[in-house]
């Protein structure tokens, strides 16, 4: 193993992660709920199966809202600062795999790294700590596969 | 729902702030045996600790500053559908670096939009597949279009 001296930004990571445990926060505290983006998500599946014209009225309004929070957020930060670029490496068949497997597994799994890595592990749920593992597992595992073995 | 958006908001910029909108990011904290990019450690050692001083009031108020109920999960079972499905989760997390969020927090970027988007349509059906084998294990009634959905 070798780090990555040159990515690694402590700084700009710390505050972006109070950033986000400030946000699970207020979703918390002002409406009652957990920040968990796969379950938010989850309801909108069965709103289109019930109503595709109008899937946004079978969703509760707090999703719908914070859905559109998410969204937006690159629209707003470009508004302040430039946006840093992103990497998208994988290509068509491997983002649809892994779109699958990861709409399947959090809805199994009940949570995803903001339910379970985030608000689990800031009210220390062992449900959470053993799903956290779990998927920081097979994620590395996942990419050693393919780096470093398949390759 | 202002308090929501806001909220969505937050989430979002503090993803792209701390870089975890960035699946080569994401991948370069999963390769340890390559070069390995702590980042993400450190976004958890950030967000958890102010998280975790939320949910400590929260517990102590039992309601919301609002005095509003707090809808927290009630299971605390450790069970083969919690463990196979973040196994599967942190698989398709592996392959493209993408989770939920960030995925949702890059549809509306110029850069790898169209990707995330490719990426979002699958995780949709992936759930989609999951109401569906839930529906026929029949614990899910077809909701009527005019009530909300499950998860609220």
């Amino acid at each position: 193993m070798s780090i990555d001296l040159a990515a690694f930004t402590p700084w700009s990571a710390l505050a972006g992660g109070a950033l986000i445990g400030l946000a699970a926060c207020l979703l918390l505290l002002w409406n009652g709920r957990i920040a968990g983006i796969s379950g938010i998500l989850g309801s909108l599946p069965a709103a289109l199966w019930a109503a595709p014209a109008s899937p946004a009225r079978g969703m509760p309004a707090w999703q719908l809202a914070f859905l559109a929070g998410l969204l937006a957020a690159p629209l707003v930060y470009a508004m302040w600062a430039p946006l840093a670029p992103i990497r998208i490496d994988a290509d068509g068949a491997t983002l649809v795999a892994a779109g699958l497997l990861v709409g399947i597994g959090t809805r199994y799994g009940s949570g995803c790294t903001s339910g379970h890595g985030v608000c689990g592990m800031a009210r220390r749920s062992p449900r959470s700590l053993a799903a956290t593992a779990v998927f920081m597992a097979a994620g590395f595992a996942t990419v050693y596969i393919v780096r470093h073995l398949l390759h | 729902m202002l308090g929501a958006l806001a909220g969505g908001l937050l989430f979002g910029i503090g993803l792209i702030v701390s870089g975890m909108n960035d699946p080569a990011k994401v991948l370069g904290f999963l390769d340890l045996a390559g070069a390995w990019n702590p980042n993400l450690l450190l976004v958890m050692a950030g967000a958890v600790p102010v998280a975790t001083l939320g949910f400590a009031l929260a517990a102590r108020r039992g309601r919301t500053l609002r005095g509003g109920p707090l809808h927290l999960p009630t299971s605390r079972s450790i069970d083969r559908r919690l463990l196979l499905g973040s196994l599967a989760f942190g698989a398709g997390w592996g392959l493209a670096g993408f989770c939920p969020g960030p995925a949702l927090a890059s549809l509306l970027r110029a850069d790898g939009g169209p990707k995330a988007l490719l990426f979002c349509l699958a995780m949709l059906a992936g759930m989609a597949l999951f109401e569906l084998a839930e529906h026929w294990r029949g614990q899910r009634p077809v909701p009527p279009a005019s009530t909300p959905g499950p998860g609220h």
